[in-house]
C-alpha cells in the first residue's frame, strides 16, 4: 500500500515497513521515527547506518549481531528504541522486519 | 626386470593417483543421508567416501520432544550410528580438529590428516546455554532445562514425573533455532500431559519468545492463535533475555521485564559446531555461509554444506536436510562432471506440529511461500491436512519415527514427497513475513 511521508509517496507493507528500500531517505526515517514516538539523535543514526549496511550486505539482523558489532550495548539500544528495538530500528531504516519462523 | 611387472607397478600407482576422496563431516541426519545417497552414485573404482563423527550414537532428535512426557522411551530415540553407515563408506569415529580449506585437508584429533577432493559439511547445530548469564549455572537440569539434548529431555522427564505443579515457563532464547516450532509443541504437549495427570489446574504455562508472537506469520497466526487461548497458555512476546536469575527463579530481559518460573524449559542459543569457528569458516553463530539454491559454500567451490550447519534462511529441520540431500547429491554429480550446478533448493520444509490431545498440524513452506492450508501429499485428497489440527496428522508424526529409521537416513526416497515444494492442492499467497 502507498503512504505519504515527508512529501514523498512510499510503498509500505501492512505493518508499515518500506517494501522498496530505494524509496528511503533521511527525512522519511525521521518521520517514521516520529510515528514511533522517537526523536532521532546521532546515536540513533549510528544504529540505522549499521542496520542499512547489514541489509545491503544481505546479512541477517539480530540482537546478537548488534551486541557483537560494538555499535551499542543492548541496554542502550533498548533505551534508544523502547519496546522492540530491532523492529522499530529496522522500520525507521527502511529495511524489512527481521525474519522469523511461522 | 620383467616388463609385465613394470606395467603392473605403473598401472597400480596410476590407479592410486586417480582415486579421489569425498569426505563428509558429521554423521547426523544430513551426513548419513549423503553417505547413503552417494555410495550408490559414485563409482567405487574412482571415489573413496569417508564420513567422520566423534559420537557413536545416532539420536532421533524429533523424539526429544516426546521423551519428557513419557510418550517415547529412551530406546526409541537412539541407535548405534554405525548401523546406518552403508557398506563401502569408511566411517571414522574421531573428533575433527580442523578443516584446512586452502589445503583441501581435514585434521583429526589424533593427528591424522584426510585429503579431500570434495568436502561435505554436515556438522549440525548445538545448544550453547553458556551464551546467557546464569543459564548453565548450578540449576542446569535441576530447575533450568533444555529438551534439545538427550540428557536434557531425560532430566526433564524425571522432573515432571515427580513435580507437584507451579509455574512452567517455556522459553526461546534467540533465533534461529533448530525446529522452530518445537518449543510451541512442547507447551501444547505439557498442557495435555498435566491434564491427563489430573493436575492442569496446578500448572501455569507461559510461553516466552523473542519474536512478536508465538506464531509470527500472518496466515499461521490467523489459523492457529486460538490454540494458545484454548489451552490457557500465556504468551510473553518480544522478550530478549539478558540473564537467568537462578537464585530467585526468574528470567530477565534487556527491557527489565521479569518472568518468574518454577521450571524453566529453555531453548538456548543455537550455534554451529565449534569446529567451524576454529577453522575460520563460519558467521557469528558458526554457521557456514552457503549458497541457498545450490548448497555450495560461498568461499570454496569444492566444499558443500547442508542441514543445520549452513546459514541458509530455511528452517533447521530434518525435513529440510532431507530435501537438501536429494538436491545436493545431484549437484555433487554435476560438479564432478564439470556441469553447472542446479539452483534448485527452494527452502522447502515440511513439519508436523504436535498440538496435544492426540492431534497435530502439518505445515509445508519454503523461502517464499508461507505455510498454507490444503492437503498433503496428494492435492485435494490428503490424507494429511495442512495448517489444520487432526488426529491423522498426529498419527503421521508418530509414523514418521519409523520412516526416519528405515527410509529417510538410509536415503530411500519417500514416495510422493518431492524435494521442492509442490504448489498443487494448496491455497497460496506469497510470503509476507520478511
Amino acid at each position: 500500500m502507498d503512504k505519504t511521508l515527508a512529501h514523498a509517496t512510499i510503498s509500505v507493507d501492512p505493518e508499515g515497513y518500506l517494501t522498496d528500500f530505494s524509496q528511503w531517505n533521511k527525512e522519511i526515517g525521521i518521520e517514521i521515527a516520529k510515528e514511533q514516538g522517537i526523536e532521532m539523535s546521532d546515536k540513533h543514526w549510528a544504529i540505522i547506518d549499521y542496520i542499512q549496511q547489514k541489509f545491503k550486505e544481505e546479512e541477517p539482523l539480530s540482537i546478537r549481531g548488534i551486541k557483537k558489532s560494538g555499535v551499542i550495548d543492548i541496554k542502550a539500544f533498548y533505551d534508544l528504541f523502547p519496546g522492540g528495538p530491532l523492529k522499530k530500528a529496522t522500520m525507521i531504516a527502511g529495511v524489512p522486519k527481521p525474519k522469523s519462523c511461522i | 626386470m620383467d616388463v609385465s611387472l613394470i606395467y603392473f607397478y605403473t598401472s597400480k600407482s596410476h590407479n592410486l593417483e586417480i582415486m579421489k576422496n569425498l569426505v563428509i563431516l558429521g554423521a547426523g541426519t544430513a551426513g548419513t543421508m549423503m553417505a547413503n545417497h552417494l555410495v550408490h552414485k559414485l563409482p567405487h573404482s574412482e571415489w573413496k567416501i569417508t564420513i567422520v563423527d566423534q559420537y557413536k550414537t545416532h539420536y532421533y532428535q524429533p523424539g526429544f520432544l516426546f521423551l519428557p512426557f513419557d510418550i517415547y522411551t529412551t530406546d526409541q530415540v537412539k541407535k548405534k550410528g554405525s548401523k546406518f553407515i552403508p557398506k563401502g563408506v569408511d566411517y571414522i569415529q574421531e573428533k575433527i580438529e580442523l578443516i584446512k580449506p586452502k589445503e583441501n585437508k581435514v585434521l583429526l584429533e589424533k593427528g591424522d590428516e584426510l585429503h579431500y577432493d570434495i568436502l561435505i559439511i554436515a556438522t549440525g547445530t548445538k545448544i550453547a546455554p553458556e551464551e546467557v548469564e546464569g543459564m548453565k549455572g548450578p540449576e542446569w537440569h535441576k530447575s533450568v532445562f533444555d529438551f534439545y539434548t538427550y540428557e536434557g529431555a531425560k532430566a526433564l522427564r524425571d522432573k515432571f514425573r515427580e513435580w507437584e505443579g507451579g509455574k512452567l515457563v517455556v522459553h526461546i532464547t534467540e533465533m534461529p533455532i533448530k525446529c522452530p516450532v518445537a518449543p510451541l509443541e512442547f507447551a501444547f504437549l505439557a498442557d495435555s500431559y498435566f491434564k491427563n495427570k489430573g493436575m492442569r489446574d496446578k500448572v501455569e504455562i507461559t510461553f516466552v519468545t523473542p519474536l512478536g508472537g508465538a506464531f509470527t506469520k500472518p496466515k499461521a497466526t490467523a489459523a492457529l492463535h486460538h490454540l494458545l487461548t484454548d489451552k490457557n497458555i500465556t504468551e510473553v512476546t518480544d522478550f530478549n533475555i539478558e540473564r537467568v536469575d537462578y537464585e530467585n527463579n526468574k528470567i530477565i530481559d534487556y527491557a527489565d521485564t521479569e518472568v518468574p518460573y518454577d521450571i524453566l524449559v529453555t531453548v538456548p542459543t543455537n550455534m554451529g559446531d565449534a569446529l567451524i569457528a576454529r577453522s575460520g569458516m563460519g558467521d557469528d553463530l558458526n554457521y557456514v555461509p552457503t549458497n541457498k539454491a545450490t548448497l555450495q559454500t560461498e568461499d570454496y567451490e569444492n566444499i558443500f554444506a547442508l542441514g543445520d550447519a549452513t546459514n541458509l534462511p530455511a528452517s533447521k529441520a530434518g525435513s529440510v536436510a532431507h530435501f537438501e540431500a536429494e538436491i545436493l547429491t545431484e549437484n555433487i554429480m554435476r560438479y564432478i562432471n564439470g556441469e553447472p550446478l542446479k539452483e534448485e533448493f527452494d527452502g522447502h520444509a515440511n513439519c508436523f506440529i504436535e498440538t496435544g490431545d492426540g492431534k497435530a498440524l502439518l505445515i509445508d513452506f519454503n523461502y517464499t511461500h508461507e505455510p498454507v492450508e490444503g492437503t498433503f501429499p496428494f492435492p485435494g485428497v490428503g490424507p494429511l491436512n495442512l495448517l489444520k489440527e487432526s488426529r491423522m496428522n498426529h498419527m503421521g508424526k508418530l509414523a514418521f519415527r519409523w520412516i526416519y529409521w528405515n527410509m529417510l537416513i538410509k536415503g530411500i526416497h519417500i514416495p510422493f514427497v518431492s524435494a521442492t515444494m509442490s504448489e498443487k492442492g494448496k491455497k497460496f499467497e506469497e510470503s509476507k513475513s520478511i
